[in-house]
């Protein structure tokens, strides 16, 4: 006959020095102990597969920066190129348009923005919201020489002597 | 010992991240604010569109290829100092020194054929502006040049790696106000 658990558990009560000793043998207190060491290697385990994931997606997120720089070179040479047909539309989107485009790729993929902790991008909008703001205040003063009632005669006299000096230099 | 900025995360991003990541947010105010100033000046100044035309486009398209290529060096000195190559990441922090004297050499031959056709801060609004904007960036480079140099000198023998990150990051924020300097003064003529 094999020995159980069960059976020294039945061998009769321990001595009360050697309680230690019994409640080690205790089956059930056994079974607990495997259950928890099951959890902590589980645990360990779910815990590693996070980490590699975390390491993987940050490898995703850390495109190879060689290609986002040939990228970046290739819309320098369109935002260059793209203006010289003189069409107002085409040059604002080839000129600003891709220098926005190209400031997200330098801010996600050098920057690394995109793996940061999200509040630090927010801090860089209310930053970014603040210009905005500002400009909202001022722009109308500034881009308009004339409002319902004002004029701003010394930007209206700039602008026309600037423009005749340029006709006459021939620009 | 280590300084506090590299043992310490309160916020979860190490206290010397942190502090560049702040240093950033007030540029973008700064040079947010005097180009947003120049946009509307522009937008109001129909004649800004024949000064510019004294710009040298291809200059500035070079030195903008020049701030790219020095950020990807950045770049690369970040990722050699995360797997704790220092002497790679310093010679790669060295590169975009380089890159950064390139960048300021082509710069002063530009403005010293602008100043000899009479092109000065006070010649008109639009060069006001353009020296201004123009300049407030290069000092911005030269200032990352010489961070980027003391960080080289300990890269180089392993120490402060933490820093090669940080001093990369003001390097590409430097890149990024380049980038909209670029259309700005170059080619909306």
């Amino acid at each position: 006959m094999t020995s159980s658990p069960n059976e020294t558990h039945e061998a009769g009560p321990p001595a009360s020095g050697d309680e230690p000793r019994a409640r080690e043998a205790d089956p059930a207190e056994h079974a607990q102990a495997a259950e928890h060491a099951q959890a902590a290697e589980h645990a360990q385990a779910a815990e590693h597969a996070q980490a590699a994931e975390h390491a993987h997606a940050a490898e995703h997120a850390h495109a190879n920066p060689v290609r986002v720089w040939a990228i970046l070179c290739a819309l320098l040479v369109v935002s260059v190129v793209g203006p010289m047909a003189e069409i107002r539309l085409l040059t604002l989107i080839t000129a600003f348009g891709i220098a926005g485009v190209k400031a997200y790729l330098v801010a996600k993929h050098f920057l690394r923005l995109g793996v940061e902790r999200r509040y630090v991008a927010y801090a860089l909008v209310v930053s970014v919201a603040f210009m905005v703001l500002f400009f909202a205040g001022t722009a109308p003063d500034v881009m308009e020489h004339r409002g319902r009632l004002w004029t701003n005669h010394a930007a209206q006299k700039e602008v026309e002597r600037a423009l005749k000096e340029a006709a006459r230099d021939g620009h | 010992m280590k300084p506090i900025a590299t043992t310490r995360s309160a916020t979860g991003i190490p206290t010397g991240r942190l502090a560049v990541w702040w240093l950033i947010a007030s540029e973008i105010v700064i040079f947010g604010g005097l180009l947003a100033s120049y946009v509307m000046h522009r937008i109001g100044h129909a004649e800004f569109g024949d000064y510019a035309a004294h710009t040298n486009t291809w200059a500035g398209a070079f030195n903008t290829l020049v701030l790219l290529t020095s950020s990807l060096s950045a770049v690369l000195a970040h990722e050699a100092a995360e797997k704790g190559q220092g002497p790679r990441a310093a010679r790669m922090l060295l590169f975009t020194i380089l890159g950064g004297a390139v960048f300021l050499i082509v710069k002063s031959f530009e403005w010293t054929a602008e100043i000899r056709a009479g092109y000065t801060l006070a010649t008109n609004m639009f060069w006001s502006f353009y020296y201004t904007a123009a300049g407030l960036h290069a000092l911005h480079v030269i200032a990352g040049m010489v961070a980027m140099a003391f960080v080289a000198r300990d890269a180089f023998s392993n120490r402060e790696l933490q820093r090669v990150e940080l001093v990369g990051n003001y390097w590409h924020f430097v890149d990024i106000v380049w980038i909209f300097l670029f259309p700005l003064l170059y080619i909306a003529k």
